[in-house]
């Protein structure tokens, strides 16, 4: 049971995250996206991270992945890109040496790790341990690691206040924001791949 | 599977009459929102007329109830459009998109059961106990914020594909509302979980079974903001710039035609059902109520759930025939400046006083200082919408001169 579960998710996040590779057109890239963070979401469920995967589908298939997709209509660029250009020389075949030595470096954990690759499983042991798991959680995130996440929240918080401060206009008219410009003449490609200009 | 969490029916052996009795579940479920949307449709219809001095439907059917069953087969043999310049396949994925989340809400909403003496809504069908409920996941309420997230996918895709710049604006600006509405709604949820100290649907009401439902025990506010951000959640009137007929033509459903509108259609009022069904969850105590006559306990838990709902189903026709669109500056001030804000603040005040409760301290301290905090913050946030307005508009005028 729980291996065809784990086969069958396995395949949808393969098939997900080659399409993403694959696909010509932006949103149907963002699409494949989802269906990988689906499948994980499943995986989180086949570990008992019941809480894990919930904030998986609300947080990057509800929050992230939306805004991918409205920033791609947004700026128009939903059409298949021309690939026939390279925009920064060399950026090919080095793009092929860092993949395959990353891969490279990961499989060699995989196969050679004594413990497993993951290390042993007490870290997910302990969050799914009695009660529910969301409780733990907290309880992991709150008492052990507090530091950690109001540091994580202070640089959100940063993050935030230094996009606001890039987004202001001090000076010059007040103006619409170019959304109406640039929605009235996209539309997406007639077909899903190929239209390469 | 852990997903199907603490029903009692999964605990055991899982043997056929198991199975038999979740498909029974699902079943119901399945036809029980199907039938309860015809009536929906036709009881809007019906009120608004009511509400505009009108007749409203009176042909098909007595009282025209059959107005909605005529309606759906009208749109099932009418031609299947799909517009040249849109993204066939996306077009096609989009109404199940925005259908199946609709439908996955109910699955973990109580309707019935037996909440008395700490009982947990148990009930004893052909021999098995079980929840009368189809899922109840641990998570719970997370499943409907997940699947409500989800549904936004729907009406963005369907405005995108369709390749025409109405349903694009549509779909810009329902994506938009319902992601900023979004927070507020999760927020109120918040502080129920607060309150119940659980996740789970069933826990959530087994916790209100002595009348003190968490309407009351929150405090009124997350109740409002929820009931607020749910109808833009929904799209509803008066938040229902989606399709703001004047502006968009029909909002980003404009290029669907025949069985694929149906299915937007038939989304949208399931959507209102489930939103009301969770809302009398998660703060009217779900299925909760005086049993009035001891000789058939069971049959009350459903009919003041139903009862329940059909108030909240009332109120959202209600909200329709009365109130005008808002503008969408007013949408977003409103879910973005007061609504998140506002349940925020809430939120926070109900934690201090849980842990003023598990302390010991004096509960109208904590009370005290948590109001005059949240005051403090209101008017530092209002004095910067304040200066921000007037620096927009002194650039303005400068500009101008």
């Amino acid at each position: 049971m729980e291996l065809a579960v784990f086969i069958i998710c396995s395949a949808i996040v393969l098939s997900g995250a080659l399409g993403v590779l694959i696909a010509n057109n932006p949103v149907h890239a963002a699409l494949f996206l989802v269906e990988t963070l689906f499948g994980i979401a499943v995986l989180f469920i086949l570990l008992d991270a019941t809480f894990l995967a919930a904030v998986q589908v609300v947080v990057y298939a509800g929050a992230i992945v939306i805004l991918f997709l409205f920033v791609i209509m947004l700026l128009g660029v939903d059409r298949a890109d021309d690939l026939g250009i390279e925009p920064i020389s060399g950026q090919r075949p080095l793009t092929i040496v860092i993949g395959s030595s990353i891969l490279g470096l990961m499989l060699t954990t995989l196969l050679i790790s004594v413990s497993g690759p993951t290390g042993t499983s007490t870290s997910v042991s302990e969050v799914s341990l009695g009660g529910t798991n969301t409780k733990n959680l907290g309880g992991t995130l709150f008492h052990d690691h507090l530091f950690a996440v109001e540091l994580t929240a202070l640089l959100l918080t940063v993050a935030i206040v230094g996009a606001v401060a890039l987004a202001r206009r001090l000076k010059g008219p007040l103006q619409p924001l170019p959304i109406l410009e640039t929605t009235n003449d996209e539309r997406p490609s007639p077909e899903d791949n190929g239209d390469v200009e | 599977m852990m997903i199907l969490g603490t029903d009692p029916l999964l605990s055991g052996n899982v043997d056929l009459t198991v199975v038999l009795i979740v498909l029974m579940k699902v079943g119901i479920a399945f036809v029980f929102l199907l039938v309860a949307v015809m009536l929906m449709i036709w009881f809007e219809r019906k009120l608004i007329s009511d509400m505009q001095n009108r007749i409203g439907p009176s042909v098909a059917g007595p009282w025209g109830i059959l107005q909605t069953l005529a309606d759906g087969i009208k749109l099932f043999f009418k031609e299947d459009l799909i517009p040249e310049r849109s993204d066939r396949f996306v077009f096609k994925l989009a109404p199940y998109l925005s259908l199946i989340p609709a439908f996955l809400v109910f699955a973990i909403v109580p309707i019935g059961g037996d909440f008395r003496n700490n009982n947990g809504g148990i009930v004893t069908w052909f021999g098995h106990e079980t929840l009368v409920q189809v899922a109840d996941p641990p998570i719970g309420v997370l499943f409907f914020l997940a699947t409500s997230s989800i549904a936004v996918y729907g009406v963005m895709l369907a405005g995108w594909s369709s390749g025409s710049k109405y349903p694009l604006l549509g779909a810009v600006r329902s994506s938009a509302q319902m992601i900023s509405y979004e927070a507020a709604l999760g927020l109120s949820i918040a502080t129920v979980f607060l309150m119940s100290g659980t996740l789970s649907t069933n826990g959530i009401v087994s916790g209100q079974s002595t009348w003190n439902w968490n309407l009351v025990t929150t405090g009124v506010v997350p109740f409002i903001i929820f009931v607020i951000a749910g109808t833009a959640e929904l799209n509803r009137p008066p938040f229902d710039l989606v399709e703001a007929e004047q502006e968009l033509v029909g909002g980003f459903h404009t290029e669907y035609s025949a069985l694929r509108f149906a299915l937007f259609f038939l989304a949208e009022f399931m959507n209102v059902i489930t939103m009301s069904a969770i809302a009398v969850t998660l703060f009217l105590g779900g299925p909760n109520g005086p049993i009035l006559i001891e000789a058939i306990p069971w049959i009350w838990p459903p009919i003041w759930f139903f009862l329940k709902v059909g108030i909240f189903l009332f109120v959202f026709v209600w909200l329709r025939a009365t109130l005008p669109r808002l503008r969408y500056d007013q949408l977003m001030d409103l879910g973005w400046k007061i609504l998140i804000p506002a349940s925020l603040g809430w939120f926070l005040l109900i934690a201090a006083l849980n842990i003023a409760n598990d302390q010991g301290w004096q509960s109208w301290i904590v009370i005290l200082i948590g109001l005059t905090v949240i005051s403090v913050g209101a008017l530092a946030l209002m004095a910067a919408i304040r200066k921000a307005k007037m620096q927009r508009a002194s650039q303005a005028f400068e500009e101008a001169n």
